[in-house]
């Protein structure tokens, strides 16, 4: 199914400094994409390029078979809500809302209809007549998008309009924001830090990181298979493990386990574990773990509150420090046994060593589970052949980067 | 405010109101008196009270035709500087990106160099001997030097032009610069061409700064005395001259007394009128 | 923020050739001023033909210009001493207090900026009279000071809105009283705006003459000596005058600009004023 916008190899350079360094992605029609990255990373750049304000300095942008990247910003069938709304000061709600029509010279006639439809799906009707400057932030978030949406474009670009609003009021808006794409159907295109937010809200992710996409795929696939250690840090907690990988088994300090993934047969590789995938072994309990489970012994050092469970900090005999999530209020002290599936220690590559995947979701929209862990992921096929621009974090990491994508095997695909 | 004491408070609003008390309200209350008196045969002044003067004004075409020659002139030049200085404003605030201090200084030196100098420059360049006339006869686009360069209400529109230009740019610029850019952006996204963009978003928003520019513009030039004697000639005579005549030789100080508060009423009514305008058009 | 570049927009061509010759006419006066102040055949003319610094020298030997120049030098320093004097606690009362009749007196404050300043000077001619005072420099200098009192008043104010208030509080807190603050505190950061007020104050007052015209007495200042010039005919040495003036009012504004703009970025602190001000 061909992408409904197809962005090619996108860079942009300000001064000294490369903001984009080719970045490859495709958008589905329909879908709900997110841009997540850490300020500096290039998101709010790229969404300028889609939208008109700023010109790659090489790449293209394609949206069906037109290409975009030459049109200035009034002939793209593109529209944005501001991150800082940008309403005109001097136009009421309703002349707001229309100005888009009137400019590319909609029918006088059905102008004010479409207005008010626009503002009904926002809810903000009774606000028709008011001048922007009377509204609270939220209400002109909402005419914001409502001035974007009545156009009917073919895709909807959001910068980060949820980030000047507080907490509640931001939640209540991602719910509405869901459900209003879900109704209309347009694809958005959807620019925010807030990982959270990204992952509640989308269809699917795209994480960029210092100007290259470290991981593009749904929010659960992301969260469950991290393709790179900053992937596994950026979205929830983990702890990362460096183990060393030799005759099948990967020893990270006192902690080792049986591994046989092939690229990792000798060197250094890196483990995600997630907190939570780590068990207290309760002191009664005698036997032996099962074949698939790991276990290791540790001092507890500290314990968080952390809402619904509490943060408690490990220490191993070898130094390593480690994060695991128990029950809230558990009272734990001295030296106890841990454990964790073997399955959930996820290789991961280095920060920047994946080129992400340009392709499309196979079964376009809406987020589906992912296949389970014994195949390859369908939403990340490897079109992605070792890129040039590794910037690993050691050398050894390097080398094992630079071989084949293990067969799937008894670690879980990459 | 309750951490400044009354005694605070006296000190530093007293002296201040006292001055301007003394040295403003005072003497333009002494000028409103000087509007009903009159002048004896023998120029003295007599404090006897009417509205003689005023009459005269009315009565008198010559005073209206002064009066609108020179409101037609402040009108004129006005347009003028609205001319030049808006696509200057505009061309400054959203182009000139490198160099914007620079060019914004370049505008407001002229500025600071003495309004004598630069009307007697006109003078020099516009006269039959000037160097207008000198430029144009040596590359023999006329013979005979042109007469109504200079001493014509030509000339006094072409300096008083000169002038207050950068007095019309300036509140334009100000207002030009703090529209948010992301407006622009927001227009465009939306579809209107940059020209669109313009007509419905930008100088809809710079209409404060406009009419600020304007009113300086008009009032300075309405009440401006130097132009007229400087280039003006006879028929560039504006009503400060009358005023300054009255003063003068034409020794009468009640009636440019009333001349001159016409004028002060004309131009406190004028500004009133343009705040209340800007005040329900501000949107900030 | 207010200002920020629109980055990547093409300057169209005909807006940079109209601001071009906008500029060219804004400068075109007084360049010629300033090549014909070296014009051997004098004033007029075309082209400008032999060189010459002789309407210089002859200025320089103008005993009674320079002494013009002297007399408009101590007006405007004595203006702006008074200008300042006044203003200062002027924009302080704007500032922090609050008294019956405010707003009138921020508005009839202003009025002699806005108004043409022979109004001013009519008025002020009346009172002197009626009071009985021969005109002179110092009723000049009286009549400067009163004009230009909202100039200062209007920088000092706008030096104030950046002022941290706290810092006053701070210095109340621990123990020094309102007028040991106001030296130590408040002052040393009203010292630009003070120099920036003062430096435009003295520019106005030295070309003023509007209201000068009608307090002048016995002695003239520069402004007003040029012009009685003037009204005799047109002399060179007026070119090489002008064309000094213009040095020194250029000299000036880069002096002005540079301490109105060094604490912040931009130019959106500097529109707030002009020599007529706003």
């Amino acid at each position: 199914m061909t992408p409904l916008l197809s962005i090619r190899s996108l860079t942009k350079r300000f001064g000294e400094r490369e903001v984009l360094r080719g970045v490859s992605l495709d958008i589905a029609s329909g879908e709900f994409l997110t841009i997540l990255g850490e300020s500096g990373s290039g998101k709010t750049t790229l969404l300028r390029m889609i939208a008109g304000f700023e010109q790659p300095d090489s790449g293209e942008i394609w949206m069906g078979d037109e290409r975009l990247d030459g049109l200035p910003a009034y002939r793209r069938p593109v529209n944005t809500v501001f991150q800082s709304y940008a309403l005109f000061p001097h136009l009421s709600v309703r002349e707001n809302v229309a100005y888009g029509l009137r400019a590319q010279g909609a029918p006088r006639a059905g102008i004010f209809g479409r207005v008010a439809q626009a503002l009904a799906m926002v809810k903000m009707s009774e606000f028709e007549r008011q001048s922007p400057a009377r509204l609270s932030g939220g209400q002109q978030q909402r005419v914001a998008l409502a001035r974007a949406l009545v156009n009917r474009p073919k895709l909807l670009l959001l910068d980060e309009p949820l980030s000047a609003l507080d907490a509640n009021l931001r939640r209540q808006m991602q719910t509405e924001l869901k459900s209003l794409q879900r109704e209309v159907g347009i694809t958005f295109l959807f620019v925010t830090h807030d990982q959270d937010e990204a992952m509640a809200l989308s269809d699917r992710v795209a994480l960029l990181r210092a100007g290259g996409l470290e991981q593009v795929a749904t929010p659960r696939e992301i969260y469950n298979h991290p393709e790179t250690a900053y992937v596994a840090q950026f979205i929830g907690h983990t702890n990362i493990l460096r183990a060393e990988v030799s005759g099948g088994v990967a020893c990270a300090g006192t902690i080792a386990w049986r591994w046989g993934g092939s690229a990792y047969s000798n060197g250094t590789a890196l483990f995600s574990l997630r907190p939570e995938a780590i068990r207290v072994v309760p002191p009664a309990e005698t036997g032996l773990p099962s074949e698939d489970t790991v276990r290791f012994r540790a001092r507890v050092a500290t314990q968080t509150f952390g809402g619904a469970s509490d943060f408690m900090e490990i220490v191993c005999p070898d130094g390593q420090r480690l994060r695991v999530r128990v029950p809230s209020g558990s009272s734990l002290e001295g030296e106890q046994r841990f454990e964790f599936d073997l399955l959930d220690a996820i290789p991961v590559r280095p920060a920047g060593s994946a080129a992400a995947a340009a392709t499309t979701p196979s079964a376009g929209a809406p987020s589906t589970d992912t296949p389970s862990t014994d195949a390859p992921s369908a939403d990340t096929p490897s079109a992605d052949a070792p890129s040039a621009d590794v910037t690993p974090a050691d050398a050894a990491a390097a080398e094992v980067a630079a071989a084949d994508t293990p067969p799937a095997g008894e670690g879980p695909a990459q | 405010m309750s951490m400044y004491t009354r005694g605070y408070k006296a000190v530093v609003a007293v002296p201040p109101l006292l001055w301007v008390t003394v040295f403003l309200l005072l003497p333009y209350s002494i000028l409103f008196c000087y509007s009903f008196w009159s002048v004896s045969p023998l120029q003295v002044i007599v404090h006897s009270w009417s509205f003689d003067n005023y009459r005269e004004l009315v009565r008198n075409p010559i005073y209206a035709l002064v009066l609108f020659r020179s409101m037609r002139i402040a009108a004129t030049v006005t347009l003028l500087a609205l001319a030049l200085g808006y696509p200057l404003a505009y061309f400054l605030s959203f182009f000139a990106t490198k160099r914007k201090d620079l060019l914004y200084q370049l505008v407001i030196i002229p500025l600071w160099v003495s309004y004598l100098v630069r009307g007697y420059a006109w003078k020099t360049i516009l006269g039959s001997d000037g160097v207008l006339n000198g430029f144009l006869q040596y590359f023999h686009l006329t013979h005979h030097p042109v007469g109504f360069f200079l001493y014509s209400p030509f000339a006094v529109i072409l300096t008083l032009t000169h002038i207050y230009t950068p007095f019309a740019f300036l509140p334009i610029y100000a207002s030009l610069e703090h529209i948010p850019r992301n407006l622009l952006e927001a227009s465009q996204d939306l579809g209107a061409s940059p020209l669109r963009t313009f007509w419905r978003v930008v100088f809809p928003l710079s209409i404060p700064g406009v009419l600020a520019g304007a009113t300086f513009a008009f009032v300075l030039t309405l009440g401006d005395f130097l132009a007229p004697l400087l280039v003006g000639g006879p028929s560039g005579i504006m009503i400060s001259n009358i005023v300054v005549s009255l003063f003068g030789a034409a020794y009468n100080w009640p009636l440019g007394a009333a001349i001159s508060l016409c004028m002060l009423l004309l131009v406190v009514g004028l500004l009133a009128g343009v705040e209340r305008l800007e005040k329900k058009l501000s949107y900030s | 923020m207010t200002s920020a570049d629109t980055k990547g927009q093409k300057v169209p061509r005909w807006l940079a050739n109209y601001a071009a010759g906008v500029y060219a006419f804004l400068y075109l006066p007084i360049l010629v001023l300033v090549i014909y102040s070296f014009n051997g055949q004098g004033i007029g003319g075309f082209p400008p033909r032999g060189w010459t610094l002789n309407w210089y020298s002859i200025l320089f030997g103008d005993a009674e210009l320079w002494n013009t120049v002297l007399n408009s030098v101590l007006v405007a320093l004595a203006g702006v001493a008074i200008s300042i004097g006044l203003g200062l606690p002027a924009a302080l009362a704007l500032d922090r207090t609050g008294f019956p009749g405010k707003a009138i007196f921020r508005r009839v404050v202003l009025l002699p900026l806005i108004l043409p300043g022979i109004i001013t000077g009519l008025s002020l001619l009346m009172f002197f009279v009626a009071v009985g005072m021969k005109l002179s420099l110092f009723t000049i200098v009286l009549g400067h000071g009163t004009a230009l009192i909202s100039v200062a008043t209007t920088e000092i104010f706008a030096g104030l809105q950046k002022f941290d208030r706290a810092q006053e509080e701070a210095s109340l807190d621990l123990g020094a009283n309102h007028w040991k603050t106001f030296l130590r505190v408040t002052l040393p950061n009203l010292r630009v705006s003070i120099i920036a007020a003062a430096l435009l104050i003295f520019t106005l007052s030295m070309d003023e003459i509007a209201v000068s015209f009608f307090l002048i007495g016995r002695e003239n200042t520069l402004p007003l000596e040029i012009w009685s010039r003037l009204r005799r005919g047109i002399t060179p040495e007026l070119n090489a005058i002008s064309t000094l003036i213009l040095l020194f009012s250029i000299a000036l504004i880069v002096v002005w600009y540079r301490l109105r703009t060094r604490t912040e970025r931009g130019v959106q602190a500097a529109p707030a004023l002009t020599p007529a001000g706003l």
